[in-house]
This record gives structure tokens, C-alpha cells and sequence, in this order.
């Protein structure tokens, strides 16, 4: 009840904020302009399509996971309204799943926003639609669930600026893991540890790119699905615990 | 009786030391305190800018952690959901969400108290009508100025009709309408059976309101206990006049009485060494056919105290590592 309500008032929040509709309007034009980018290419313009429209809901959607979900906790330590908050019968881990859920509720509407633009597009070039469109939908948000999870714990102990600057950074690394374990492999000792360790830690974002098989019209195999999502519920999980214990253990100033 | 139970607010050797700039420098915010506040009394909590005061309150509403020492509300320890269900808390300078207008701002906190429906509803209207923002119901907080950001402020610390209500600088910020408008509420609020702790650099209101007061300096409680008693401790009570047309021969007989003569023209105005020669001084000022435009009796207040308190500190105690 106290989370609902905390998640609800999150997403309140969030629907009040502008830059949410800014980001939203780009990229549906963005999908759009797929249109356009068709007319100056031979054949292919499928792929054009998807490539496109897959891409930019996933860039659009971390662009929002971050920029909106940073501001989840910094802001309410800056502005002090976190404390009315927690001296109110809350426990603040209650508090830290409440906008973890408000956002994600967000997040979910706009990925269903921009989804719907991507399947008109697609609908009315008579593009065939597969459900492995919908797979890779399904990842795109689950990895943003996993980047607002990263934004979440950064914004627990630093400043909403430094957040967003970590939580990028974590977003580019988490895309670039599988060559990191690649160059760690050409590597010896110390380094090779190193690298294989940032492999491991660090979430490989990669896990939830499905575009490939979206633009390849390639099945997906259901162990793999299931491996994908157990993944990210398993990364989200150790995130949101670490965040709540060093939330627990902070003063608020 | 154990006032670690019966008290409503319980402090003992309360310390909190925060670290500070790159090297984790040590400040001490809080040093040793103790106190307690009883049922139904109005308790002012009193200090200059930067004495601890709200670094206290904020580890009895559970928002930092003390270093040392204790700290209970209602007999059990801060942070209990049990007691925080019995409290309400407007903290200093508030900042609120403001996309949310005054319905949905009470709505939201009725919710985190398991209020709802027409319960909820009816309290809302209560609230709002009680600290007179029903006009702006429907207005979002952002459009809001500091005195209705407060009034709005308190309707949210008493939405769960708490039993202890902790105001940290309620009137700070505020004109004298606003300022007046608060002590009504607190003393309507005392008058409806509930304990109340507020915190405020401005004695005058502290004097007006308060049962009891605790003052704290530098982290330290420096004095405690009924405002009368603390007034009466040592301060002597002066007596100002103010005088027209006072012959030069009058004033030589006067002057002996006074601590203090300032002339201005025409105009006299003079202190009394001792209070009690206020009829010699009206028999000499009569006898040389001056005009007494005023008199006026000086009570010593909190803020005498309260400099003579800052002042001995300075001296005795020097500034600390």
C-alpha cells in the first residue's frame, strides 16, 4: 500500500515533467523518419525500418530511464522532501521500490507508446510482423528496468549529476562487456583478472539486444528467453538490495 | 514514573559528529544533550542558527543516525513505526512536491498513513479549512508563496491527527500575519490535547507559547525549564521614561537615579537604576513641571537570557576544535 502509493506518486511525477514528452516526441519522430530514410535506399527497407525503430526505442528509453530516474532520489534528498517522507511510517526501503516502480511504470508506458508508432510504421509498408518483434521489445525494457535499477543505486549516494554521468558511462560498458572479456583474453595475469572481473560485475547489456534476430527474422529459443529474463530479474534484484542497504545506512542531511 | 517511557520525547547524552570536507574533518553538531518532553506541553526548542537544533530533530525523526547517546518517542526507540504513526513532523524551510496541488499533496501523505476513501477525503477538508487554504484546494504547489507552502506544510504534519506534532522554525520566512496566524494554530493545537515540539531562533514567539524551553548553544544545552522560572533566574526588570520640558535644574536631580540620560531637544529619555524609585523620579519630574510623555516597565525576556547565555559562552568556552 505504501509502495503503490509511493509508486503512484512517482509516476504522477513523471507525467507532469516536460522533458518526458520531449524525449517521447523525438522519438516517435525518429520512427518516423524511417519513412523518409526509405525513399533514399535500395531494398532492405525492412531492415531500415526495424533497425531504426528498435534503435531508437531503445536509446529514447534509457535517455528517460536516466535523465527522469536520477532525479528519483537526489532530487528528493535535495529538495528535502524526503522528509516528510520517512518520518512517516515508511521504511525507506519501501520508499527506494516505491520509485523504482513508479518509474518503471513510466517507462513501460512509453515503450508501449513508441511500440505502437514503431508496429504503425510497420503496418502500413506492409512490413510482416513477427513475434520476435515483440521478444525484442520485451528485452528492450527489461534492460531498461536493469538502467533505472543502476541509476537508482548511484542516486542513493551521490549527486543527481555525477548519477547520470555514472549511470551513462555503466550504459556504454554494459554494451561493451563482450569485448572487454575478448581483450582480457589476449591479455596475461593482473590484466586479464581485471578485465574478467569488470566482465562479470558489470551488467552485459548485450544480453537483451534481440535486433538482430528481429532484422534477421530469427527465432529466438525459449531457453534462451527464459535465461535472458532470469538474468535481468536476478541483476535488477542485487541492485535494488545493495541500494536499499547503503539508503538504510545514510544520513540525510 | 520512568520518563524513558512516560516522556512523549526522550533524549539522553544525545551526540551526533559529522564528517566534513575532504579530509573527514570533525564537527560536532549535537554534543551531550539531554532532555524530555512531557505530554500536552508546548516545548520550545531554542538556539541560535547552527546550535544542533534541527541536527536533533532530524535523529528523532529518524533521519540521521546519532553517534552516541539515546533518543525516544513515546517510550520506544526513533525509527519504530509504531511511534512515527503517533507524530507529525514539518520540517525547516520545507520544499514539497510541487506538480501536486493541495488535495493531492494531503492525498498522498493520508495514503503513507493508510487513510483512505471518505476518510480521507473529509480530513483533507478539515485540514485545509483549520489552517484557511481551502481557496486553493485545487492549485498546484508551485504557484504557492512561503506562507501558504507553510500553512500547507502543517495540514500534511497533522494529517494522521498525531499525538506529538514537531515543528522544526515554523515562523521562519514568515510576515507577522503569517507568524501569528502559526502561534494561533500551535496554541489550538496545545488546546486540543496534543504535545508540541518546535524549534526557533526567535524568542519572542518561544515566550508567548511555550510551557517549557530547552536552550542549546554550540551542540549544548545551556539552560532548561519553565519560561517563568528562566526569566526570573537574575534578570532584573527596568523601568524607561520619557520626559518633556524637564528644567536643567530638574534633570540635575534626576540624573542620581538613573542608569542612563539621553536628551534630544526638548525631550528626555532615561532609564531608572532600581525599578523601585519610579515615585521619587515621578515626585522630582512633577516638582519641576515637566511633561512625562511615557513610562514604561521593561520585562526581561528569553532573548536577555538568551544574549547573556551567548555572551558567557563566548568568553568561557572559546571556540572548540
Amino acid at each position: 500500500m505504501k509502495v503503490l502509493s509511493i509508486a503512484l506518486n512517482t509516476f504522477r511525477e513523471n507525467l507532469r515533467d516536460k522533458l518526458l514528452y520531449n524525449l517521447l516526441i523525438f522519438a516517435l519522430l525518429m520512427i518516423g523518419s524511417s519513412l523518409l530514410l526509405m525513399r533514399l535506399t535500395l531494398g532492405e527497407f525492412h531492415r531500415l525500418i526495424l533497425d531504426i525503430g528498435l534503435g531508437s526505442i531503445n536509446f529514447f528509453g534509457v535517455l528517460i530511464a536516466i535523465f527522469v530516474g536520477i532525479g528519483l532520489v537526489s532530487k528528493e534528498i535535495e529538495k528535502k522532501t524526503i522528509y516528510t517522507i520517512i518520518s512517516k511510517p515508511v521504511a525507506r526501503y519501501q520508499f527506494l521500490l516505491g520509485k523504482y516502480l513508479g518509474l518503471s511504470l513510466t517507462l513501460l508506458i512509453n515503450t508501449t507508446i513508441m511500440a505502437v508508432g514503431l508496429l504503425a510504421v510497420l503496418y502500413f509498408q506492409d512490413v510482416p510482423i513477427q513475434i520476435v518483434l515483440f521478444e525484442a521489445l520485451g528485452t528492450i525494457f527489461l534492460e531498461l528496468m536493469v538502467v533505472t535499477a543502476v541509476a537508482l543505486l548511484f542516486s542513493t549516494f551521490t549527486s543527481a549529476t555525477l548519477s547520470a554521468i555514472f549511470t551513462l558511462a555503466i550504459f556504454v560498458i554494459g554494451h561493451l562487456t563482450a569485448d572487454l572479456k575478448m581483450f582480457g583474453q589476449k591479455m596475461e595475469g593482473v590484466g586479464r583478472g581485471i578485465l574478467d572481473g569488470i566482465y562479470y560485475f558489470l551488467p552485459n547489456l548485450e544480453r537483451f539486444n534481440l535486433k538482430g534476430h528481429v532484422t534477421h527474422r530469427l527465432d529466438v529459443a525459449g531457453n534462451d528467453l527464459v535465461l535472458i529474463v532470469a538474468y535481468g530479474a536476478v541483476y535488477i534484484t542485487l541492485l535494488l538490495l545493495l541500494a536499499s542497504l547503503i539508503f538504510q545506512r545514510r544520513d540525510f542531511r | 514514573m520512568d520518563p524513558r517511557t512516560e516522556s512523549i520525547v526522550w533524549i539522553e547524552n544525545l551526540s551526533k559528529i559529522f564528517r566534513v570536507g575532504f579530509w573527514g574533518r570533525q564537527m560536532t553538531a549535537v554534543d551531550s544533550l539531554s532532555l524530555d518532553v512531557r505530554q500536552g506541553e508546548v516545548f520550545g526548542f531554542l538556539g541560535p542558527n547552527g546550535a544542533g537544533k534541527t541536527t536533533t530533530i532530524k535523529i528523532l525523526m529518524g533521519l540521521i543516525y546519532p553517534t552516541s547517546g539515546q533518543a525516544r518517542l513515546f517510550g520506544r526507540g526513533v525509527g519504530d513505526p509504531v511511534a512515527k504513526a503517533k507524530l507529525g513532523f514539518l520540517p525547516e524551510s520545507p520544499y514539497f512536491y510541487d506538480y501536486l496541488t493541495s488535495r493531492e499533496f494531503l492525498g498522498f501523505y493520508g495514503h503513507l498513513f493508510g487513510l483512505q476513501g471518505k476518510v480521507l477525503n473529509t480530513r483533507i477538508d478539515a485540514l485545509l479549512e483549520l489552517v484557511g487554504m481551502t481557496h486553493a484546494r485545487d492549485l498546484q504547489l508551485r504557484k504557492f508563496s512561503k506562507g501558504m507552502l507553510q500553512r500547507v506544510g502543517i495540514a500534511q504534519a497533522l494529517i494522521n491527527d498525531p499525538e506529538l506534532v514537531v515543528l522544526d522554525e515554523p515562523m521562519s520566512g514568515l510576515d507577522p500575519v503569517g507568524r501569528k496566524e502559526v502561534r494561533d494554530l500551535i496554541l489550538r493545537l496545545k488546546e486540543s490535547g496534543k504535545t508540541i515540539l518546535f524549534s526557533s531562533h526567535i524568542l519572542h514567539d518561544a515566550e508567548l507559547l511555550c510551557d517549557r524551553v530547552a536552550m542549546i548553544l554550540k551542540g549544548r544545552l545551556v539552560a532548561s525549564g519553565h519560561v517563568s522560572e528562566l526569566i526570573d533566574q537574575g534578570t532584573t526588570h527596568s523601568v524607561e521614561l520619557v520626559i518633556d520640558h524637564l528644567s536643567p535644574d530638574g534633570l540635575e536631580h534626576l540624573r542620581p537615579l538613573m542608569e542612563k540620560v539621553v536628551v534630544q531637544g526638548d525631550r528626555l529619555l532615561a532609564v531608572l537604576r532600581h525599578p523601585g524609585d519610579v515615585g521619587a523620579a515621578l515626585e522630582i519630574i512633577r516638582a519641576a513641571k515637566a511633561t512625562l510623555i511615557s513610562l514604561t516597565p521593561h520585562k526581561s525576556s528569553l532573548e536577555d537570557l538568551f544574549i547573556r547565555m551567548v555572551k558567557g559562552q563566548q568568553v568561557d568556552g572559546g571556540p572548540r576544535p
